[in-house]
């Protein structure tokens, strides 16, 4: 019963589908969610799930240079990481101003 | 489980959970170094961060409820799915024939030196410009 699961081989589609899972949850918390935060979280997900694709293709497809991936997956997390940082900031200033961080009830600049 | 998890607090630990889990994958796929960032930059810092955001926004709602949008999104992250799924079974990858890896760290050390010097240098720049940027956003005045 365990024997064959660990003879298993990471395949390059298996990590792509598994990507386009996260990425699919994040967009869909990224659209339902009310909090903010919440949104955000959405959208750190599907940073990941782009991560994980870069790196699957660093891993197994053809080219000259295959680390280049690692370093493309290392500069996408610190652009999240900037993103998290003002995206987070903006939130609590919001809230400081209108006690809530509902983004259905943040429509300020509707017009 | 973000989406399900009843309380907001909640979802980011399952987040958290997540990205510890992304973070064996890439070990799996022998990028041991981006691994580690992984888990100090996703499972640490913004960890700390989103907890950071849910407990200084008391009085705003927690119950991680949904909008309106829900049924659209349903269909759009299936649509994604899908289209995605059926595109990487039906494309021939170029699939090498190198096995996994011997070390990362240093090569990637090497690409950042020389033929990445530049995006690195506005990365450190888009670092610092957003840190003072979130001071300023939320400084006391």
């Amino acid at each position: 019963m365990v024997a064959p699961l660990l003879e298993m081989r990471v395949e390059l589609e298996q990590v792509l589908i598994v990507g386009a899972v996260l990425f699919a949850i994040g967009i869909y918390v990224a659209l339902t969610k009310r909090n903010a935060v919440a949104v955000l979280m959405g959208i750190e997900l599907m940073l990941n799930s782009v991560n994980l694709t870069l790196i699957a293709f660093a891993r197994f497809v053809e080219s000259p240079r295959p680390i280049d991936g690692h370093v493309f997956a290392i500069f996408v997390i610190t652009v999240a990481a900037a993103e998290a940082a003002v995206a987070l900031a903006l939130a609590v200033a919001v809230y400081r101003h209108r006690n809530t961080i509902d983004v259905d009830k943040i429509n300020l600049l509707r017009w | 489980m973000i989406i399900v998890a009843r309380s907001l607090l909640h979802a980011v630990l399952l987040l958290i959970l997540s990205f510890v889990g992304i973070a064996g994958v890439f070990i799996t796929l022998s990028a041991d170094f981006v691994a580690v960032v992984q888990v100090l930059v996703y499972a640490g810092a913004i960890a700390v961060l989103l907890i950071f955001a849910v407990m200084l926004t008391p009085e705003s709602d927690r119950k991680n409820s949904g909008n309106m949008l829900q049924f659209p999104a349903l269909v759009l992250s299936g649509l994604i799915i899908a289209g995605v799924t059926f595109i990487v079974l039906e494309t021939d990858w170029r699939v090498a024939s190198r096995g996994p890896f011997e070390t990362t760290a240093a090569e990637i050390g090497d690409a950042l030196v020389s033929p990445f010097a530049l995006p690195f240098e506005i990365a450190s720049v888009l670092l610092v410009v957003a840190l003072v940027g979130a001071i300023v956003l939320v400084r006391e005045d």
